[in-house]
């Protein structure tokens, strides 16, 4: 057992961790923030991506104690209080969701994809830099509207 | 998973030391590889040294003679990196197609290059332009280093601290994708440099990545695709699977040297 130390969402957190642990089941089962999914458990879908240190990564294919002393965001870091962030209010008002299951790993990719290109994000860069998060509903068309959507309004 | 201990080295010669102290350790790059094949109960360590926070494997050095990259430099600094795609910008292209994006964030050059995947990108590129590999031991040419399917020149003990690429008048990589995967079904990486061309090939070969030689053959000293147009290459070397027979990866090598000669 570790103890770990990090920043979740702007806040201080530690916990006691088995080495094996993944980043993810420590942030659902530990921290209980349960927005955070896991999906295929094999780094294909995308559905568990969090921010680690400003980066989006595959919080089911890093263990917890690899995080120890980094900043992480979750979904649930990404609204200000009752103020959706731009990326969420696009894939709500852009109907970029269905059942919803990949939109917290979606929501965490598009806002890495916008920090990185900014508002002149086309939907060619959009639909490939989509690789690593699958979606099982919308044949993404509204999710990359979505994205699309935020760019501009985040820009 | 089955249980492990996570040890963080501070530097090269500490990951070597608690290398020494585990009883069956494994350096751990970005984990990209590690972790799931870990999860998959394919791997079982007793000790892991993470390798992340050793600050002298970071870092992108241009000289005239070439791009130094560091063991730890992620897949996605090397794709962004202004000194990589001025000297060598088929490198940046190839590191850009690896996996995903949350992949290339946390995967390292280091330790694809330890892991030898024989459907892995950075291989083909090491390869094609004659790449140093540097460990905290020895320097080690390419040509030597890669020995089989996931198998390479390097002691269990022995870090890939750097890459040196050499930089070549012409270079260019063309991947065909698994669909699924996103793993090398073929890739070429094709290198010109002062009349001596290189044709280095991942995914298709049985013993993973290796020189196509009636290519290079073929070529001559120069990038043509004209120059290859006849020859067809031998499948008995191919891979074969559920994706596709030898004989269709045969001809897909000679595609992709033809889109990678086009793109250099």
């Amino acid at each position: 057992m570790t103890v770990i130390n990090l920043t979740v969402n702007g806040s201080e957190v530690s916990g006691e961790v088995d080495d094996r642990t993944l980043l993810v089941q420590f942030i659902r089962d530990q921290l209980r923030l349960t927005g955070t999914h896991v999906g295929c458990d094999t780094s294909q879908c995308g559905a568990c991506v969090v921010h680690v240190d400003g980066k989006a990564m595959k919080s089911c294919t890093m263990l917890a104690v690899q995080a120890d002393g980094s900043d992480v965001t979750t979904i649930e870091g990404l609204a200000d209080g009752a103020e959706l962030h731009p990326v969420q209010k696009a894939f709500r008002e852009n109907h970029g969701l269905q059942c919803g299951f990949c939109t917290p790993g979606m929501i965490m990719a598009a806002t890495d994809m916008i920090n990185r290109h900014g508002k002149d994000l086309d939907e060619e860069t959009i639909r490939e830099e989509l690789e690593g998060n699958i979606c099982r509903c919308t044949g993404y068309h509204n999710i990359v509207k979505s994205i699309a959507a935020a760019a501009k309004e985040m820009g | 998973m089955y249980e492990t201990s996570y040890h963080r080295a501070s530097s090269v010669d500490d990951a070597q030391s608690k290398m020494k102290a585990a009883e069956d350790g494994k350096f751990l790059g970005g984990g990209m590889t590690l972790i799931p094949t870990m999860k998959q109960r394919l791997a079982a360590p007793t000790d892991i040294i993470d390798l992340a926070h050793v600050g002298d494997m970071k870092g992108i050095k241009a000289d005239g003679s070439g791009i130094t990259i560091g063991g730890g430099v992620t897949h996605s600094e090397v794709a962004d990196s202004a000194d990589v795609k001025a000297a060598i910008p088929a490198l940046s292209y190839l590191a850009g197609l690896i996996g995903d994006p949350h992949v290339r964030n946390r995967g390292t050059i280091g330790g694809s290059v330890a892991n030898n995947d024989p459907a892995a990108d950075y291989p083909s590129a090491c390869l094609g332009l004659g790449a140093t590999i540097i460990t905290n031991q020895r320097q080690i040419a390419a040509d030597d280093f890669f020995v089989g399917l996931f198998e390479t020149a390097l002691n269990e003990d022995e870090i890939i601290t750097a890459i040196h690429f050499p930089k070549p008048a012409k270079a260019g990589y063309a991947k065909f994708p698994n669909p699924a995967s996103r793993y090398a079904m073929a890739g070429v990486f094709v290198a010109e440099t002062g009349g001596d061309v290189r044709v280095a090939v991942t995914g298709a070969g049985n013993d993973g990545v290796y020189r196509e030689s009636a290519l290079e053959a073929a070529l001559g000293g120069s990038l043509s695709v004209g120059a290859i147009d006849g020859i067809s290459l031998d499948a008995s070397n191919m891979m074969a699977d559920m994706h596709g027979s030898s004989e269709y990866r045969a001809n897909l090598v000679k595609v992709m040297a033809k889109r990678a000669i086009e793109a250099a």
